[in-house]
């Protein structure tokens, strides 16, 4: 590891791109990831690779999906409304089966909502969003060094599944500064490339296609997309449990309201109360396993989102049937601060 | 007997067309042009290194007929996909290969930023004033007065304005190198459209830039007429409006 330095979460994620070699990065300017794009403009094209502001965010993930197309590593990121147009592409890479790395440093919604923080695109993120039956690879930050760490990963995982992994991030993670160390190489691990475009040399010609019209050849395409999230889904689950054994109410969160609640955590043991933190880091593939066998032991769960209560129903899913499932949220830019938490984990317990 | 005349080959398919079923309806100008371009790319010797981008409309399947790699885009998205593919890989030889629903609707937003950046790959324009695969509605390229499924009393410039003239449009822009209008209606305009694809070809491998040629095709089928009186349609409605010819060569 590199010496530390003090950056935002945005910065941070573009140098982590660029070390995970990305070689191209399009992208259309949207508050609050801006740092994101200006840092991708400065020092991409130092690093040997393209920068080009686009102009929409369906010309972004489709130039994300050319490159792809080609075999080049190449990002895009956006805020929430930004996203949403990125979804055609997305769900089109998905059909494709090719890799990618999409951001979304969220915002309020819905539509035009504002520049606060949000983790109001849960749904979109984890459960679909565009159209077709087809998953995403989400992962979510909750430190500015977890932007670094999990935006290797994201290339990873997009290259090794031939996937979209998409980083959920809150508008705080971009904005928030703090200390970072830089792995000084990254060991880019190389994924066979038998389905790039590179010119017909010496092979048939090969085509990235999402249209089946022969009967039973698309259900076959989705036949084999199910089998390969069930291996996802099986092998990458990755979540943090804190202070979970033995515990009599179980916070769960994540991004920055996994910070709130750690706080909130801290000084509910000090109060004597036996609490925990599970934050999923996947959240999909949703870390059931982990969870699930927390639920044996602890029977109450408080979910913490800022959210009218997304996550919270992954949470209901994956707990034993007999687990009492609380939520908090709030949502518009608002921030569930340790207080409230503590004050709603307390009302659970006293029950 | 044997006279000894040694036989020759005059014409034969192009290496780089597909020998397969067309699924084109009679009459219809995309085989022509699918030729053209499987022609182009022999005798550019470029087959190895060309990526095709597909797009949303009849020729979404041009990848059966040109053997090439190939990429399907969203409806309009081509020359965005294009772009990645070039900006990724400046080595390959890139075309896009789009409708008039797809370039100058749905995708117009792409076409124009794309052609303004000066993005070194080839567009291949096909204009036939209609939607083919959806059955015959209206397209940005509609004649006013002309009928289709979504203008059942024809294209009234009140309700749905003048069809749009995607060469003159890109030639107001400072960046494309090559913009021409052709046609496959008869033989004579197919081999100035070959003429044409070719030079767009050529500007791109020369590392130039944008080219597009816009080329006047038949749709009998959705304009309701037979093959024939389609090639007319093209030359005696289409071409007043849309006037052939070469608007710019830099």
């Amino acid at each position: 590891m590199g010496k530390k330095l003090l950056v935002a979460g945005n910065e941070a994620l573009g140098e982590a791109a660029i070390l995970a070699g990305a070689k191209c990065y399009f992208g259309y300017p949207i508050t609050p990831q801006n740092e994101f794009t200006a840092y991708m403009a400065s020092k991409l094209p130092e690093a040997g690779g393209i920068f080009l502001q686009t102009e929409s965010e369906l010309a972004a993930i489709n130039m994300v999906l050319g490159a792809s197309a080609v075999g080049v590593r190449s990002l895009t990121s956006s805020s929430s409304p930004g996203v949403s147009l990125k979804q055609e592409g997305i769900s089109y890479m998905a059909g494709d089966e090719i890799p990618g790395v999409v951001v979304n440093v969220q915002r309020g919604g819905p539509g035009l909502g504002n520049i606060a923080p949000s983790q109001a695109d849960y749904f979109q993120a984890t459960k679909g969003g565009g159209h077709g039956d087809y998953r995403n690879i989400v992962l979510a930050p909750h430190t500015v060094q977890e932007c670094v760490d999990l935006m290797i990963l994201a290339f990873d995982l997009a290259d090794k599944w031939r996937m979209v992994s998409l980083i959920l991030a809150d508008g705080v993670m971009g904005q928030m500064m703090e200390p970072v160390e830089y792995p000084e190489k990254v060991d880019i691990k190389q994924y066979p490339k038998d389905y790039i475009l590179d010119g017909a040399k010496g092979r048939k010609a090969r085509i990235i296609r999402s249209l089946y019209l022969v009967d039973g050849v698309l259900e076959e395409l989705n036949n084999r997309l199910q089998a390969k999230y069930a291996k996802v889904k099986e092998e990458e689950q990755r979540s943090e449990s804190d202070g979970v054994d033995g515990a009599e109410l179980v916070l769960v969160a994540c991004g920055m309201c996994a910070r709130a609640c750690r706080d909130a955590m801290r000084s509910l043991n000090k109060q004597g109360r036996k609490v925990g933190l599970f934050r999923p880091i996947t959240l999909w593939p949703f870390p059931e396993k982990v969870l699930g066998a927390i639920s044996e032991k602890t029977k109450k769960f408080l979910v913490v989102e800022m959210n009218a209560g997304q996550m919270v129903e992954d949470v209901k899913l994956n707990t034993t049937h007999d687990s009492d499932v609380h939520f908090y949220g709030r949502m518009g830019g608002g921030i569930p601060t340790p207080p409230e938490i503590v004050e709603k984990a307390n009302e659970i317990l006293n029950k | 007997m044997t006279t000894g005349t040694k036989e020759e080959i005059v014409f034969k398919r192009p290496e780089a067309l597909n020998e397969v079923v067309s699924h084109y309806c009679p009459g219809c100008g995309h085989g022509i042009i699918h030729r053209i371009v499987a022609e182009v790319i022999d005798e550019l010797g470029i087959r190895e290194k060309t990526v095709s981008v597909a797009p949303v409309g009849c020729s979404v399947l041009l990848y059966n007929y040109i053997d090439c790699d190939s990429v399907e885009a969203a409806h309009g998205r081509a020359p965005a996909v294009a772009t990645g593919i070039k900006r990724a890989r400046p080595d390959l030889i890139c075309f896009t290969y789009q409708g008039d629903g797809d370039l100058a609707a749905i995708g117009t937003n792409e076409i124009i930023h794309a052609a303004n950046r000066g993005e070194n790959f080839t567009t291949i324009f096909v204009n036939n004033a209609i939607y083919g695969m959806t059955g015959g509605q209206m397209a940005p390229t509609t004649l006013v007065g002309q009928r289709s499924e979504t203008t059942p009393r024809g294209r009234s410039v009140a309700n749905e304005g003048y069809p749009i003239k995607v060469c003159e449009l890109l030639n107001t822009l400072e960046a494309p190198v090559f913009i021409e209008r052709t046609s496959v209606h008869d033989v004579k305009n197919v081999r100035k459209t070959k003429k044409a694809i070719l030079k767009a070809f050529q500007n791109q491998i020369d590392g130039k830039g944008f080219s597009l040629v816009e080329v006047l095709s038949m749709c009998p089928t959705n304009w309701r007429v037979d093959p024939e009186t389609g090639c007319k349609f093209v030359s005696e409605k289409m071409v007043p409006v849309f006037p052939l010819g070469n608007l710019r060569d830099k």
